[in-house]
């Protein structure tokens, strides 16, 4: 190595000092960062508390806001994958109506009822590894191979029920979809489904931040070309990730399927991408790839619950909710962008 | 002679601060061929670009057509001021016929419809002029390479104009075409048309040039005559500078050549590598020199297995081996550094330290899979020791450093690995003088430490200072060798000669 180099070390201990500054402001700067939509979470609740005269920040109606946004959530995470790699996965809510249907199929078998859990999971990862496999290795755009299976998974899901709303008024494992998790008996619980939608976090933060495969991840979304370069198996990481969207897809249609003991083809799932899809751009995750977290994909789908809730709390008429929605969504990403400008490409 | 229909008197052009045209005087008469040439680099595409009106030059010069002065700007001020250019990359669009084509940005409409018929007549004339073998309504995307340059030709007539600038027109063109094409070109010469044209082919400037212009670092460093137009002439001119001290090479060649470890027989992509073969020993720096497009980086892409080869086949350290990705290269341990940093090589909004590790975080995973964060910092902390990488630390994304600070994190990457033998791609290209050094001492320290090095690069006095032979390609092909001998060193000319052909012209 260049003989300058205890020179150099020498050089960098005098620096340590304004070194060490420069990481701090690097820390802070990161942190707001990572923050990025919370605060306009936390206002939000704090608004809607107030209009509500006070209904928000109940132990009922906060567990109504977990569970209702525990789906999306689930959702959101593998779409996170997917865009952090510069894709896109429109086909999750169809995927999620297979694997409920699929799922509730199974639970009705007498013998195998019980293994309808992973029945769903899986049904949901197959789709994803054939949305995978159809980008990775015949290299068709992620918009065009997921429009595509968004209509054909969709039509699978009718075809599995023949049409109709498949019952099951006794599946097994129900209480995921409507039990709760007691933490102190008679004061605190959480619903099952916001506990399934937490560790789905906490496995995705582990996945992205801690392992080889993480990196690769955001390293095929920041530079595909120097990926391949660098040894990456492109192909490998993206099947991967659209494994994971539909994984997760079928994890929430046996989420759904729980929660409702029914399933209908045509119906259940419909346009649900649209609203992951919203919950990891609210979160900051950069549509063109390599940018983006976990954390700020939580926070992005408990603004939408949040917002459904607190518009229906205050009495909010069905028609402009959904104009409000709207303008909250361009709005708060609005905000995002300014406050980030200069510091990065977003 | 008759009066010069171009005239440039003292045009200069900077780019922040840095010279890319010293006042360069240029004069060209009708009804001749005059021929620019230069290393790249040199400033023809500059000067062509202020012609095209792409760039307007620094105040203070002058350009005059027919005696004239002019102002040339926006992309249609060429056109207006008589002055067509062809590149090298044609720019038609393919999805439209050839009238549309030549009538692009100028299309007749009658009450607002487009006059197709009116504009296939138009072009006919023009088409039989030229000898064409297509209709005006033929699609563009129809027509060979060949034909797609008298499209460009018969746009440029069409427009009337009377200077015609040609890059490196045959550098798509079979034989046969360059052949036609050239017989064309002396046929619009008797029309009385100027035409510039510029080359990195001695025999084609030999066989057209009614006059050579020389550039190098931005001057005209001369004008020749046809009979003074000979290669050894304008390779002095084209090269002409000492090779500055700021190369080091302490390693020893004679001592350091070691035993071969990367040999590359007959390799081809059946488009831009013609079967290349070579050696590279440990120990040693080979230098793999070539015009642009020679195909120099392409056959690294083949060694690496970036790119699918149609022949071919490597060996590493004496063993035949089969590489087809670049991650199975890698693995071998042979490493490539991109030309292109930005677009192939980093990832600009990752921290160094994933930009460093990247290649060696399976190698150091926890259970095959978890990262192990403090080996990561460990190497990157030796690697910015170790290379002087300025950042204020490793944490910050690599997008923020200088050009010379992005190289070393790449470079690191590679490094990281061990690699036997290192395959460098224009490794200074967009950095600064200071980290420049600091790079061709790491070089010399890696081939001392025996690995083998092979450094692709179109600056000939880098070449020259820091390798021990030189590789020389040519339109796909192994052109020759250059050794130094006892007595004398390796110099530009040589590689000039072998580069652009000439050493059978004189031969």
């Amino acid at each position: 190595m260049p003989d300058n180099g205890s020179t150099q070390a020498k050089a960098a201990t005098a620096n340590g000092l304004a070194a060490a500054q420069e990481t701090r402001r690097q820390r802070i700067r990161l942190l707001i960062r990572a923050a990025g939509m919370l605060p306009v979470l936390l206002l939000l609740c704090a608004g809607f508390h107030y209009l509500s005269d006070g209904r928000f920040f109940t132990g009922q109606n906060l567990g109504i806001v977990l569970q209702q946004a525990a789906v999306n959530t689930v959702l959101a995470a593998g779409m996170t994958f997917v865009i952090l790699t510069g894709g896109i996965d429109l086909s999750v809510g169809s995927i999620l109506a297979a694997s409920a249907m699929a799922g509730l199929t199974m639970s009705k078998l007498p013998e195998l009822g019980a293994l309808w859990l992973p029945a769903a999971v899986l049904t949901g990862l197959g789709f994803g590894v054939v949305n995978g496999a159809l980008i990775a290795l015949l290299r068709l755009p992620p918009f065009i191979v997921t429009l595509g299976s968004l209509t054909a998974v969709r039509g699978l899901a009718r075809l599995l029920g023949a049409d109709t709303t498949v019952f099951n008024p006794s599946i097994p494992y129900a209480f995921i979809g409507n039990g709760s998790l007691t933490l102190v008996p008679g004061v605190a619980s959480i619903p099952w489904l916001s506990v399934i939608a937490l560790l789905v976090i906490l496995a995705s933060w582990l996945v992205l931040r801690r392992t080889v495969l993480g990196v690769h991840i955001y390293a095929v979304g920041g530079n595909e070309s120097a990926a391949r370069l660098a040894g990456i198996k492109v192909w490998a990481v993206l099947i991967f990730v659209y494994g994971v969207s539909g994984l997760l897809a079928g994890l929430g249609g046996a989420m759904q399927a729980a929660r409702l003991y029914a399933a209908n083809g045509l119906q259940l799932g419909q346009s649900y991408e649209l609203d992951a899809i919203t919950a990891v751009i609210l979160g900051g995750t950069s549509f063109v790839g390599g940018i983006g977290s976990i954390w700020g994909t939580l926070v992005g789908a408990l603004i939408i619950a949040v917002l459904s809730n607190g518009l229906i709390l205050t009495g909010v008429s069905d028609i402009w909710q959904y104009v409000i929605k709207g303008l909250v969504i361009i709005g708060a990403v609005a905000l995002d962008r300014y406050r980030l400008q200069g510091s990065a490409r977003t | 002679m008759n009066d010069p229909i171009l005239e440039m008197r003292g045009v200069s052009k900077s780019f922040f601060g840095i010279k890319a045209l010293r006042a360069v005087d240029l004069t060209v008469y009708p009804g001749e061929i005059h021929a620019l040439m230069g290393e790249n680099g040199a400033g023809k595409s500059t000067l062509m670009k202020i012609l095209s009106g792409a760039y307007r030059p620094d105040p203070g010069g002058e350009i005059r057509i027919e005696g004239k002065p002019v102002r040339i700007e926006g992309p249609l001020g060429g056109r207006a001021a008589g002055i067509s250019i062809i590149y090298q990359e044609l720019s038609l669009a393919p999805n439209l016929s050839v009238a549309e084509n030549i009538y692009l940005g100028r299309e007749i409409s009658r009450s607002g419809l487009l006059a197709r018929g009116t504009m296939r007549q138009g072009v006919g004339p023009i088409l039989e002029r030229l000898g064409a073998d297509f209709q005006p309504s033929t699609l563009v995307a129809h027509l060979s390479m060949g034909q797609r340059q008298l499209v460009e030709i018969a746009r440029a007539l069409h427009a009337r104009s009377k200077i015609l600038i040609m890059d490196e027109p045959t550098t798509a063109l079979s034989a046969g075409e360059s052949e036609r094409l050239f017989m064309l070109i002396r046929q619009l010469r008797a029309e009385g048309l100027a035409i510039i044209y510029i080359s990195h082919r001695m025999d084609e400037v030999y066989a057209l040039g009614d006059r050579v212009t020389v550039l190098r670092d931005g001057r005209l460093v001369g004008s020749l005559d046809k009979p003074e137009i000979r290669a050894d002439t304008i390779v002095r001119l084209m090269v002409g500078r000492d090779v500055s001290s700021f190369y080091k090479k302490d390693h020893d060649p004679e001592a350091g050549r070691g035993h071969p470890v990367l040999g590359a027989i007959d390799m081809s992509d059946g488009l831009r590598v013609k079967g290349c073969s070579l050696t590279v020993h440990a120990g040693e720096v080979v230098g793999l020199a070539g015009l642009i497009g020679a195909g120099r980086t392409e056959l690294a892409h083949l060694i690496i297995g970036a790119a699918a080869k149609t022949s071919g086949r490597l060996e590493l350290e004496g063993q035949p081996i089969d590489i087809r990705t670049p991650g199975e290269a890698l693995e071998a341990g042979i490493a490539y550094l991109t030309e292109d940093r930005k677009a192939l090589g980093l990832f600009l909004d990752m921290s160094c330290l994933d930009n460093i590790n990247l290649a060696v975080l399976g190698r150091d995973a926890k259970l095959g899979w978890f990262l192990d964060g403090d080996k990561a910092r460990e190497r990157a902390d030796r690697a910015f020791a170790g290379l002087s990488i300025r950042a204020a630390n490793a944490g910050v994304p690599a997008g923020g450093l200088s050009g010379g600070n992005q190289q070393k994190v790449l470079l690191s990457r590679l490094l990281a690995i061990a690699p036997k033998i290192l395959i460098l791609d224009e490794p200074t290209r967009g950095v600064d003088v200071g980290a420049k050094s600091e790079i061709y001492s790491i070089i010399d320290n890696l081939a001392k430490a025996g690995t083998a090095i092979l450094v692709i690069s179109s600056d000939l006095p880098e070449i020259i200072g820091i390798c021990d032979r030189v590789i020389v390609m040519r339109s796909g092909h192994i052109a020759g060798e250059v050794n130094r001998t006892e007595t004398a060193p390796l110099n530009q000319e040589d590689i000039m000669a072998l580069a652009t052909g000439m050493e059978h012209l004189d031969a």
